[in-house]
């Protein structure tokens, strides 16, 4: 599967959501999961969390192409 | 003397809202103000399409529209970019704008008129409510005037008096939640400008950077202007003149002339209360919850949360349906405002981030908007009010038959354009304030004798309800003489509703859809009506 740059957050089942809520209670998760955090911690979790979710996609073609998608944009 | 049905507390938005219900459907309804009229200054601005349906089925929507900024698009500013746009209405064919922007003074005026012109409603300004007692026969609420003071005893009071409802306080009821610290700039500048009747919306634009700015349209050519000013900006010193003119002309970037009609400093906060209903005692708008402004979740939810109140009330002191179907305000309303702090948190939390960690994340989201569409659904300049639903509610029939489609038991109904025998009409127009049953039909069907059927049995238990056959062509209209019949001529009831020939769809009196099934009995419909109006079961109630 090629890299998805779309929208392309889900809930999970029950109520159909409004097209922007998954979105959104991602962003809430993210910044909840920071919350509380030092400067230091945070960055540490962005690296992390970064370093679990490359392995989740475990593609290197997908990955290549996210970090290149990511770095042109700088 | 006899208690009065229900006395109404604030003629703001939901109060009247809530008052010119009762009283259009044969309740009588004492509204207490403690002003003399409207309310002045800068307050609520946007309507959204369902409000204006609840208006229009109230009867004063028309002059809103006619004075009001009718509006869909929507579009966000990050630097000098757009980054994203919405449109309320992408597919047309509804009766409304998907908003209409109006300073509040004018809504207020248009309703006051109307309340006016209504037998069974005694609107008293000048009327200030200074204590409430539960009682055991009713309420008591003792009010003055500026020349004398009196006692009224109700059966239910709708508090709709606003933040600082002194019907809460009377009760020793608070309403809590999050204050939060950024603190924002409002100005209404009257001027002739060729900008778009559209909201514009500004991430760290050149004339204001570093933070946010919003702009509204409003009537007689006066914008709404909403600077974020940040968490450490005084109040006083920044609605001065002086301070407030040169951010309009940088962002004009212009010398086109213009006057400050209004300005003010304001923070928010999205607080509610616990329970929205105090025996005979029931809160709405403002003095039940509030929001953050961002999604225009304000006055719009205060009139939905009447809408939800009012037509129950109305079948509780008929006598058609139990008392217990007045908590069900408090469930349906309670997860509304859920939703509202939800929303509009999620949204201030986008455009005011709570610490410079949060800021960075925001700006990055931002500025990859500019080339990948899933960071663009991401932006969060505010998400607008839409009509709530209701699915979970224990009112509502879940399918028990397969639909397909965005709308399910629980939604407001989606309106449709339809012919009727005196031209067109709309769907929402045909349901009425009643309980309404809409079969989708060939005219071979049964569906036309279940309808009757179903009228009369539900009008002896003291149910009211109307019954309409929709139909694919003008030749099955002249078979249902009996009925009021309806051609679905461009096919979007069907596409909408899932519609196949002997469907049938269950509204509720506040047009929410209650429940629809491919094939009912009459027992279906009557168990239906018995969920939706909170009814226990027949079982239980012959004896």
């Amino acid at each position: 599967m090629p890299l998805v740059l779309d929208p392309n957050f889900r809930s999970a089942g029950g109520v159909p959501a409004r097209p922007h809520e998954p979105g959104d209670e991602f962003y809430e998760l993210l910044t909840a999961a920071h919350r509380g955090l030092s400067d230091e911690a945070s960055a540490r979790l962005t690296l992390r969390l970064m370093l679990i979710l490359a392995n989740h996609v475990g593609d290197l073609r997908v990955l290549r192409e996210a970090m290149s998608a990511a770095r042109s944009t700088l | 003397m006899p208690n009065l049905p229900v006395i109404v507390i604030g003629a703001g938005p939901s109060g009247l809202t809530a008052a010119i219900d009762l009283a259009q459907n044969g309740v009588p309804v004492c509204v207490l103000e403690a002003r003399d009229g409207a309310a002045v200054g800068s307050r609520a601005v946007c309507y959204s399409r369902r409000t204006l349906e609840i208006l229009n089925r109230l009867q004063f929507a028309e002059p809103c529209v006619a004075k009001g900024v009718s509006w869909d698009v929507g579009r966000t500013f990050f630097r000098d970019d757009e980054v994203y746009r919405f449109n309320l209405s992408p597919d047309g064919a509804h009766q409304y704008p998907g908003m209409v922007n109006l300073q509040q003074y004018y809504l207020e005026e248009f309703a006051i008129a109307r309340a006016r012109a209504l037998p069974l409603l005694d609107l008293r300004f000048g009327s200030r409510v200074n204590s409430l007692k539960l009682m055991p026969n009713g309420v008591q609420v003792d009010v003055s005037t500026s020349t004398h003071a009196y006692t009224l005893l109700a059966d239910y009071v709708i508090a709709a008096d606003g933040v600082r409802s002194r019907a809460r306080d009377a009760l020793g009821l608070v309403s809590s939640g999050e204050t939060f610290s950024d603190r924002f700039l409002i100005a209404d500048i009257a001027m002739r400008a060729p900008f778009p009747a559209e909201r514009w919306f500004w991430f760290d634009p050149p004339f204001h950077r570093g933070r946010s700015v919003l702009l509204h349209k409003q009537s007689d050519d006066v914008w709404r202007v909403d600077f974020q000013l940040g968490p450490d900006a005084s109040p006083d010193d920044e609605r001065q003149p002086e301070r407030v003119v040169p951010r309009i002309r940088a962002m004009l970037g212009d010398d086109r002339p213009f006057d400050l009609v209004w300005t003010s400093v304001y923070t928010f906060r999205c607080t509610r209360m616990s329970m929205f209903r105090q025996g005979p005692v029931f809160f709405v708008g403002d003095a039940a919850h509030q929001v953050s402004p961002f999604g225009a979740r304000g006055a719009n939810s205060g009139i939905q949360d009447a809408d939800n109140l009012a037509w129950k009330l109305r079948l509780v002191l008929r006598g058609a349906a139990p008392e217990a179907l007045l908590d069900t305000y408090d469930e349906e309303r309670g997860l509304a405002a859920e939703e509202n702090i939800r929303q509009s948190t999620r949204s201030t939390d986008f455009i005011a981030p709570r610490c410079s960690r949060m800021r960075r994340l925001r700006d990055e989201i931002l500025a990859l908007s500019k080339q990948y569409s899933f960071a663009r659904a991401l932006v969060n300049s505010g998400r607008l009010s839409e009509a709530t639903r209701y699915p979970g509610s224990s009112l509502i029939v879940p399918d028990s038959d397969a639909f397909e489609g965005d709308l399910f038991p629980g939604c407001a109904a989606d309106d449709v354009p339809l012919q009727g025998a005196l031209g067109k009409e709309w769907l929402l127009n045909l349901l009425g304030s009643d309980f309404a049953l809409v079969a989708y039909d060939d005219g071979k069907s049964q569906v036309r004798d279940l309808l009757l059927g179903a009228r009369d049995k539900l009008g002896s238990i003291g149910i009211a309800l109307r019954v309409a056959v929709v139909s694919a062509t003008p030749g099955v209209r002249a078979q249902t003489f009996v009925l009021a019949a309806f051609v679905d001529m461009d096919g979007l009831f069907r596409r909408r509703y899932d519609a196949r020939f002997g469907t049938v769809y269950l509204f509720r009196p506040d047009q929410h859809l209650a429940a629809r099934w491919r094939a009912p009995t009459i027992e279906d419909i009557e168990k239906a009506l018995r969920v939706a109006t909170a009814s226990k079961p027949r079982e239980e109630t012959c004896r």
